[in-house]
Order: C-alpha cells, then structure tokens, then sequence
C-alpha cells in the first residue's frame, strides 16, 4: 500500500471544496469518486484530459484497472459497429465544452489511466560501482609497459643477434633437426607415440577442450579456492606441454636422443 | 635589410591562427584537447578518450580492478603491442626481402650485413615474435585462472583461442622465410607432422608445401601467408575480441 504523500491529499480536497462552493450539487458522480483519490500511488504516469469519466481513479496494483479495459473494450467496439448504431452504454454523455470545466473527480481537467510503477520500465536505481577513468589511470599503465618491453626488446635485439645458418640445403640434414620451440612439445610426443597421434589427434583434441573449456565448465565460481579442478586440470595441462617443450628444447641432442645440456651441450637454435 | 626575427607574440598569433583554421577544427573533434587545451578535470579526462580514436579501444571509465598491473600483468595489451611493433617491424623487413629460394638468404644476409639498421630491425622482430608467442599464451593461462572464460565471456575465448592459433601459425610461417637451415629443416619436421593427417594427411601437406616438397614454391606461399593472410585474419578476430571484451562489461573480476 502506498502512502500518498500529505500536500497532495491537501490539494485534492481544496479542489473539491472549491468545486462544491462554485457549482453546488451539479456533478454527483464528482462527489463520489474522491474516496478513491486517496488511493492514488504518488507516481502518475500516464495522464490524458478527462472527457468526463466515472471513477477515474486507478487502484494502486500498478496494473490496468478493470474498468479501464472494459472501457477501451467497449470503445474498440463502438468502431467496430457502423456510425449509425446507438451509442454505447459505457461513457456517459456530454464532452466538455468549448470552456473547459472540470469534470474529473476532485475537480481536475485530467485524470490519472494508469501507474507505472518505477523500476518496471526502466532500472532506476544506479548500482555503485567503483569505477576510474581510462585516462590517466588505464592509458599510463599501458603507455608504460609497451615502453619497458620496447626498451627491452631493443636492448636485447643490440645484444643478441637473431641466428641466420647457412643457406638452406635439401641435400644436408643437420642433426637434430628440431621444430620451432613453441612445437618442440608436439615433437617430444613423437618420440613416444605414431606420428598421427602425437602430430595431429593429441594436439587436434588439446585444441579443441582448450575451446569447450567454457562449456565443458559449468561452475560459476571465479575464485581459485572455489574451482580447485579447474585450476588443478589446467595446471597440470600447462606443466605438461610445458616439461614436453623444455626437454624438446634442451634434452634433446643428435639424433634426437636425450643427453643432459651441461653435458652435451646446447642444440637449440631461437 | 635583415630578415625580421619573429617575436613570441608573432608566434602566438600564427598558432592561434592555426588553431582557429578550419583545417585545423576538422582534424580534431570538438572537445578534443587539441582544440581547447588540457587542464585536468572529470570532464576533460574524459574528453581524452571520447574524441580520439582511442576511444574504439577503450571505454571512458573502467573498474578500479581492471587498472591494477598485478590483475592482468598488461598481457593482452602486450600482446597486441607486439603485433604492432611486428608489423612496424616486418614491413621495414619487407623491403629488402624476395621471397625466392634463389635470392632470400643473400637478401637477409645483404640487409644485415649493409642496410642501416637491417639487424637491429631484423633482430627486433625475430625476438618480439617469440616474446609475442609467450604473451598471447601467458594471458590465456591468466584469462584461466582468473575464470574470465566464464558466461558472459564463453565466446571471447573461443575467439582468444583462435587468435592463439593464428599467432602461433605467423610464427611458424615466418620460421620459414629466412630460408637456411634452421627454416628449412624446422619447417620440414613441422609439416611432416601435419603430413600425418588422417585421410587427407598426402592433401593437406601439398597445399601447406605448395608441392610434394618444400622449395621456392612454398616459400612464395608462406610469405603471403606471413605477410598478408594470416595478419588480416587476425586483425578481424583481434576487432571482435576487443570488441566484445566491452560488450561483456570489460574484463573479468575483481576475484
């Protein structure tokens, strides 16, 4: 039940006092609608003139009172029906004329159809959010990184040559022939496995779990502490290709036969 | 008569000429800094994105979480710093190099040996590839481990794993291009790999080759690969993924 705030009670019965002094006993359905006013939620959306309705008053469910659907019920009939037909029942005659007076139940020239209750249409309430601007806050952060990893790559680049060998030659296999290291996993696997599996089925299937990952996990929890599977399977996914590729790396020497670096020494070119 | 030296008031009149050109206004949008100067303020710092283009990157304001360098580590935005500088990088590459197996090695050789900065350039995009590889994958293992996968987000790491694939295939497209033995060999050895196929194992390794075996044909094909396809590919999955990083309310989080 909604509380109709005090200056609008007030205003009502002025009205309808005024109405009574000026034109005493004329309108009869006018005194009997005020009862309902006090009804009246303090949000009135949907106004429109009131050419002279009974019970104008909406209750306060925030739905479209009955006695309005009739009417605009009965209304869709009237145009229905040719011009000629009598007039319908519901509407009570004599529209305002050309001076307006009041006809509305506390005396007012428009009447309240309906209340849209606030939050129905749109979310009114802002929900606080901590927020801060891109600029400088976002932008600095970034401005600074790219400059230290340029910084970074171009000392490293004045330092360390990238290699260039010597001219490619079909004839000539070095040994070990190795893959670029991001693949070296993936040649580390053919050592164990037949090549179709270790090539294209184990990396095909990693693949496409790495893609279903959302829809494969339907916990809905961000947390580490809360999703220790996910964490742990995923993990130990990383460490696997990880180890594959540290030992294809450096583990690895002629013949693609496994010696120790600090040994054999390096056969890893970047 | 000696040439009359501009005073500063000469100078301020010539700018506030410039500033006032209609050239001038149509290059920077009303609002922007360029137009009415910066002091700092809500409003202003706001303008700052709102009428540059940076504002297809990024919203006007983010949550306070998403700043902070220990959530994301900027490896995304690293990520995408390193294609820039590749690509900055790879087009200065590209004006030395021919993609034939006959002058490829001796155009590289040539450009470090006796172009102003050919191996500093050449170095740079050797180890921003690398570099690039690790952060696309350090940011998908953080993008994990954060949950940031989760709805509403499924979709944009579908897209991230995608993107992941196609750095990886740049990087191993451009393995090729330098065309000695490493390239070669390591090439040779990967697609063996995809040679193993099922079914159409003989197919695909024809077209990756460009031949039944690796010569200056596929060299031809990777460098446009290399070059072109794979980088307009990535480009439109890179304007999704950003994209939709905003239409997902911004990034993941706070834990």
């Amino acid at each position: 039940m909604v509380e109709v705030p005090e200056y609008l009670l007030k205003r009502a019965k002025e009205a309808r006092e005024r109405l009574e002094r000026e034109s005493s006993g004329q309108e009869p359905a006018a005194s009997a609608a005020p009862a309902a006013s006090s009804q009246q939620p303090p949000t009135p959306a949907v106004v429109s003139p009131a050419p002279g309705t009974p019970a104008g008053a909406a209750s306060g469910s925030g739905k479209i009172p009955p006695h309005l659907l009739d009417r605009s019920r009965s209304a869709a009939d009237r145009q229905a029906m040719p011009p000629a037909a009598a007039p319908p029942p519901a509407p009570p005659a004599a529209p305002p004329p050309a001076g307006i007076t009041p006809t509305g139940p506390g005396g007012h020239t428009q009447r309240l159809l309906t209340v849209v209750k606030s939050g129905s249409i749109q979310d009114v309430k802002a929900k606080p959010s901590d927020k801060v601007h891109v600029w400088p806050h976002l932008l600095l952060v970034e401005f600074v990184a790219a400059l230290l990893v340029t910084a970074f790559l171009l000392v490293f680049s004045i330092f360390v040559n990238a290699p260039l060998l010597e001219l490619a030659n079909v004839n000539e296999t070095p040994n070990p022939s190795k893959a670029p290291w991001y693949f070296l996993g993936l040649q580390e696997l053919l050592t164990m496995f037949h090549p179709m599996v270790a090539g294209v089925t184990i990396p095909g299937i990693a693949l496409f779990l790495l893609i279903l990952t959302p829809y494969i996990d339907r916990n809905k929890e961000n947390a580490p502490e809360k999703r220790k599977f996910a964490v742990s399977l995923m993990t130990i996914h990383l460490m696997f290709w990880a180890v594959l590729v540290i030992i294809g790396s450096f583990f690895r020497g002629p013949g693609f036969n496994f010696i120790f670096p600090w040994q054999a020494g390096l056969f890893f070119d970047f | 008569m000696p040439p009359k030296i501009p005073t500063t008031k000469d100078l301020k009149q010539l700018g506030g000429r410039v500033k006032g050109s209609q050239a001038w206004n149509s290059i920077f949008r009303p609002g922007s800094i360029f137009r009415k100067g910066y002091t700092d303020s809500p409003r202003n710092r706001s303008y700052v994105i709102m009428n540059s283009v940076l504002y297809h990157l990024h919203p006007v304001k983010v949550r306070r979480h998403g700043v902070r360098v220990s959530y994301t580590l900027c490896l995304g935005g690293l990520s995408f710093f390193l294609f820039i500088l590749l690509t900055i990088t790879g087009i200065f590459l590209m004006f030395f190099y021919r993609p034939t197996a006959v002058q490829a090695w001796d155009d590289i050789y040539i450009m470090q040996t006796e172009v102003a900065f050919g191996l500093l350039v050449r170095n740079i995009h050797r180890w921003g590839a690398h570099l690039m590889v690790l952060t696309v994958f350090l940011h998908m293992a953080r993008v994990f481990y954060h949950g940031a996968y989760k709805p509403p987000r499924e979709f944009n790491w579908v897209v991230g794993v995608i993107l992941l694939t196609l750095t990886l295939l740049l990087s191993f497209t451009g393995y090729l291009l330098p065309w000695d033995q490493l390239a070669l060999w390591a090439v040779t050895v990967g697609t063996n790999m995809m040679g193993f196929t099922p079914v159409f194992g003989d197919q695909v390794r024809f077209v990756l080759l460009s031949g039944p075996e690796i010569g200056t044909d596929t060299l031809l094909r990777w460098y446009v690969l290399h070059v072109l396809m794979l980088p307009f590919v990535l480009i439109i999955f890179l304007a999704v993924h950003f994209w939709r990083v905003r239409k997902d309310g911004g990034i993941s989080g706070p834990l």
